[in-house]
């Protein structure tokens, strides 16, 4: 036990990872062992999960203060450049540890119908999840950058095999992107390294925590011009993960052509990579360029609100329907993040914990309509809820929670969101706000499409949602509801540590 | 005070047995009724085996001169000698698997091969100009042969003509500028010659004489704009020597560009770990530049490759171009990172030319189309390319990202940005063309059926590369700290 409980960031990191290659070993054409050993290797984080759940102290806040971090795991990896395995959670990143292994776990069940190469795909997503996770432990920023790389190369795969008809195009857009960005960050963690000194050893440090303390920086560092730039980098890296426009232009291409399971990850949590990237690292360490480049952020908040609605209502597949409204719906975390007040910046860090199930959602249910009729027209079906009403009912729940009924997270999240913002920016959150509508309106005129109406004839026979789907989908449905009526357990998570991320910023000058 | 001949033989064993081990090949050759039977690669494999641990154990405390001055025998000899004999003893396997030099008289092949081997000891480890170019002379003309080695393939020919005119051209450029500089200071040891040219000296002979120098070694470690041979050469080749030029010689070119420019061009500086230009040459600048276009031609040319071999040329025309980031910096620390690299370099790339060797074999083609579906016809084979290439790329875990943090890392140190700004961009294009590799491999359906039956050698042999590929991206302390030390006796 005390092994499990001081190593429990690592091994719900790893465990996937040896998961995985548990299932190398299993000689071919044993199909079903190997989806079990992969449903058993992403369900054993989930009790992890709840050990930390219980165990955490939701009063200490974490961000730039090394002692208030929990669970931490602190070893040298690499004495001779400073290099650490530095493992800790704090508010920011617990509800994301959370929501990977619920959305993994999900993942690894909704794939149980993939026949193809079954052992490389789930060995692929185990080490996807390894990476998700080390990202969202990792405080050394070496150690944040390795995980943060490592999932590229299943994503890839992942995407180019098991992808649909323009997979390769897809995959290496989203690859040569996402490097993009990942090779500016690693430029200003280079930078970074060499121009702060631990004040424990007086060397160099990867250790983010001390890069957010201005007494580490040496002079050049403390210049603005040369604090813009960096920031600027580090930005453009997240920025395509989020993805903000003008650089979201991968993720309609990779969500279309993604098999279900990994569009689910996709847009579950990959995306909120880039949100919890800013919130851990871009605004703590540099918060006087974050408090110069509100505005600008704010209004490519806006028009990602804004932009990414019309985009999904202009679309005719269902999937890049819903793929654009992710784009739409992340550009309410920018927003909330960029007002700088504890309502906006805790309404952001909700949106993305409930945004990932809210889409986890939206994607599974694509899937299911797309394996049953293989297309995914919106005008190619009509009155499926006669013939479907399970299905319809699941549909109907997840378009609404997406849309920001009450009652659903989804409506909390954005309501903070713009409580927290309007006093800040007034006209950039009116323009915002007008996204709402549009996100409503193209939500519901798809369901009146697919769903009501004369029906399609040729859908008359259409198979009702299985018991294995409903598995996926009840536990995100009923957590939205929840969440959307009593969102404290999870606000109370990351409360402390939001509200202290807000000071952090505002603190300086 | 360098010791004399008689007594420089105890130093020498490494050469030694390398030296042994080609005569007896030759009498191997003249003897042996078979000439295809295996005897001669194992023999050159022995050999090769004894030079690399003789060259490991050798003491080589600070720099001692050897052989009245010629060579020298200090750590970072020793280091350019164990990398070039492991490669050698790589390209040897690679060599026994290749069904392209199956029905060639064997023991002439190897002779060739440990010729350039002792080659390769000797231009590590030269200080004096005449026997910096009768090394480079010992690399070269082996070489030659080697490429033109499969005497009915035109391009096979065709590559060993180009090389000779390029290469023959390259160092009497090169001898050239030794003259020069002979002339300036009046010896050919570049101790001497060093500490001549910083009392002072007419600027413009230097800056020639550099230029010059600048070429015969460019083109061995085939830099923009001396890599013209390099594609050609590349492709005619047997795959093995391939594999062979692209790391051995490349490795031994660097040893000596290094040592060459930081003894003759720049001297220890005040500053801990760092180097002052000693002339009012400013080679740093100019090999900056060749630095990125070296990078950024090598991978533009290579995006729209469609052979196989020659793809993973201009890809090692533009790991050179990294690598000559650590040149440029007069820094320990670059210095350093370029010795990590070419350690990384030695796995991933004589890796991916493994496997291609393994592919040809199957296909008698190096054609991209013949490694469609390879992920099903040979998984094992498959995945360590994707290894091999991942690490080319540079993305973790694998050991080419590694390498490349600490190139980046020494240039971002010295603040010079522009460069790494280059160095990143054509990172993100080289997985441009990299990854059509694997697309080829992982997401077509195979072109050509039938499984591609991969030998428990050339099995065992692929997981030896694989492995450190691995192993040096999640640890690589170890190798580092040997660098460290190798660059370091260079500074005394």
């Amino acid at each position: 036990m005390d092994f499990i409980n001081s190593h429990i960031l690592s091994l719900m990191t790893f465990l996937p990872l040896a998961g995985a290659a548990v299932i190398l070993t299993v000689p071919g054409g044993r199909d079903n062992l190997v989806k079990t050993i992969a449903a058993v290797a992403a369900f054993l984080p989930i009790p992890l999960a709840v050990q930390l759940w219980f165990t955490y102290d939701r009063t200490v806040a974490g961000v730039n203060v090394a002692s208030q971090f929990q669970f931490v795991e602190h070893y040298s990896w690499i004495p001779s450049i400073n290099v650490e395995y530095f493992l800790g959670a704090d508010g920011i990143s617990m509800p994301m540890i959370m929501l990977t292994t619920i959305i993994s776990f999900l993942a690894v069940i909704g794939s149980w119908n993939i026949d193809k190469q079954i052992k490389g795909y789930m060995a692929l997503l185990l080490l996807l999840e390894t990476g998700m996770m080390g990202v969202f432990c990792a405080l050394d920023f070496f150690l944040f950058y390795v995980f943060w790389e490592v999932m590229l190369l299943p994503m890839y795969f992942l995407i180019g095999i098991w992808g649909g008809p323009r997979r390769e195009y897809a995959a290496i857009k989203f690859f040569l992107y996402t490097l993009l960005g990942s090779i500016l960050m690693l430029i200003v963690m280079l930078a970074l390294y060499f121009n702060t000194t631990d004040p424990e050893t007086g060397g160099h440090t990867f250790n983010m925590l001390h890069y957010m303390q201005q007494s580490t920086h040496n002079g050049w560092l403390q210049g603005f011009d040369v604090r813009i730039l960096l920031f600027l980098g580090l930005f453009i890296g997240f920025a395509i993960k989020v993805p903000l426009f003008p650089f979201h232009t991968w993720l309609p291409d990779a969500h279309v052509e993604a098999p279900t399971a990994i569009s689910v990850i996709l847009a579950g949590i990959l995306l909120k990579m880039g949100t919890y990237g800013l919130m851990r690292i871009s605004f703590p360490m540099f918060p006087d360029v974050t408090k110069w480049f509100v505005i600008p952020m704010a209004i490519l908040g806006a028009i990602n609100i804004v932009y990414g609605a019309l985009c999904a209502m202009a679309q005719s597949d269902l999937k890049k329907m819903v793929a654009y409204s992710s784009v739409s719906h992340m550009g309410f975390c920018l927003l909330g993040m960029a007002a700088l007040t504890p309502a906006g910046m805790v309404g952001a860090a909700f949106q993305m914990f409930s945004h990932g199930m809210i889409t986890a959602m939206l994607f599974f249910l694509v899937g299911v309509v797309y394996d049953r009729a293989h297309h995914r027209d919106i005008d190619g079906f009509g009155g499926l809820a006669a013939v479907v009403p399970v299905y319809t009912f699941f549909i109907t729940v997840a378009f609404f929670a997406s849309l920001g009924l009450p009652g659903f997270s989804g409506f909390i999240a954005e309501a903070m969101i713009f409580i927290g913002s309007f006093g800040v920016f007034r006209t950039i959150v009116m323009i915002s706000a007008s996204g709402i509508i549009i996100v409503a309106a193209f939500h519901l005129w798809a369901l009146q499409r697919v769903f009501l109406g004369p029906l399609n004839p040729k859908y008359a026979q259409l198979e009702e949602i299985n018991a294995r789907e409903i598995f996926c989908l009840a536990p995100l449905a009923v957590m939205t509801l929840i969440l959307g009526v009593y969102p404290m357990p999870v606000l109370n998570l990351m409360n402390a540590s939001l509200i202290r991320l807000v000071d952090v910023v505002k603190m300086v000058i | 005070m360098p010791l004399g001949n008689l007594e420089s033989l105890r130093y020498f064993l490494p050469e030694l047995a390398i030296t042994t081990t080609i005569l007896l090949l030759i009498v191997v050759h003249v003897v042996g009724k078979n000439r295809r039977s295996p005897a001669a690669a194992l023999l050159a494999l022995v050999g090769t085996g004894t030079a690399l641990l003789f060259a490991w154990m050798t003491p080589a405390g600070e720099g001692m001169g050897l052989f009245e001055g010629m060579v020298v025998l200090d750590g970072f000899a020793v280091f350019f000698k164990v990398l070039t004999a492991l490669a050698t003893a790589i390209v040897i396997f690679m060599s026994i698997d290749c069904l392209e030099l199956a029905d060639r008289t064997q023991a002439e092949y190897y002779v060739f091969l440990l010729s350039v081997l002792l080659g390769m000891f000797l231009l590590s480890s030269a200080t004096d100009i005449v026997m910096v170019y009768l090394a480079l002379e010992l690399v070269s003309i082996p070489s030659y042969l080697l490429a033109g080695y499969l005497k009915g393939k035109a391009s096979s020919t065709e590559a060993s003509m180009k090389y000779v005119v390029y290469g023959a051209t390259a160092s009497g450029v090169m001898i050239y500028g030794f003259s020069l500089l002979y002339g300036m200071t009046g010896s050919t040891q570049i101790s001497e010659i060093g500490r001549v040219l910083t009392m002072g000296t007419v600027p413009l002979p230097a800056l020639l004489a550099a230029v010059m120098v600048t070429v015969g070694f460019g083109y061995k470690i085939a830099a923009v704009p001396f890599h013209m041979w390099s594609p050609d050469v590349y492709e005619g080749a047997p795959t093995p020597v391939t594999a062979f030029l692209s790391v051995g010689p490349k490795a031994a070119g660097f040893a000596i560009l290094v040592r060459f420019f930081y003894t003759v061009f720049a001297s220890p500086g005040d500053a801990d770990g760092m180097w002052k230009l000693s002339s009012s040459v400013d080679w740093p600048f100019l090999f900056a530049v060749m630095s990125a276009v070296t990078m950024t031609v090598g991978n533009l040319i290579a995006i729209n490759q469609r052979n196989v071999k020659r793809l993973l040329a201009y890809s090692s025309i533009a790991h050179a171009g990294y690598m000559l980031m650590g040149f440029v910096m007069l820094s320990t620390a670059g210095l350093k990172a370029i010795l990590f690299y070419l350690v990384v370099y030695l796995f991933m790339n004589l890796g991916a030319f493994y496997v291609v060797v393994l592919v040809e074999n199957g296909s008698r083609s190096e054609d991209i189309s013949h490694f469609s579906g390879l992920g099903r016809r040979a998984p094992l084979a498959a995945v360590s390319m994707a290894v091999f290439l991942f690490a080319l790329t540079g993305i973790p875990p694998f050991s080419g990202f590694i390498g490349k943090v600490y190139l980046f890392a020494e240039v971002i140190h010295q603040g010079v940005y522009w460069l790494v700004l280059v160095a990143g961009i054509n990172s993100v294009i080289s997985l441009y063309y990299y990854a059509r590799i694997l697309k080829v491999m992982f997401l077509e359906d195979p072109t050509h059926t039938g499984e591609l039956s991969v030998a428990f050698v050339p099995k065992v042999m692929l997981a030896i590369l694989v492995v450190p590929t691995l192993l040096l991206g999640i640890y690589w302390e170890p190798v580092i700290r040997i660098a460290e030390s190798s660059v370091r006796i260079l500074t005394n």
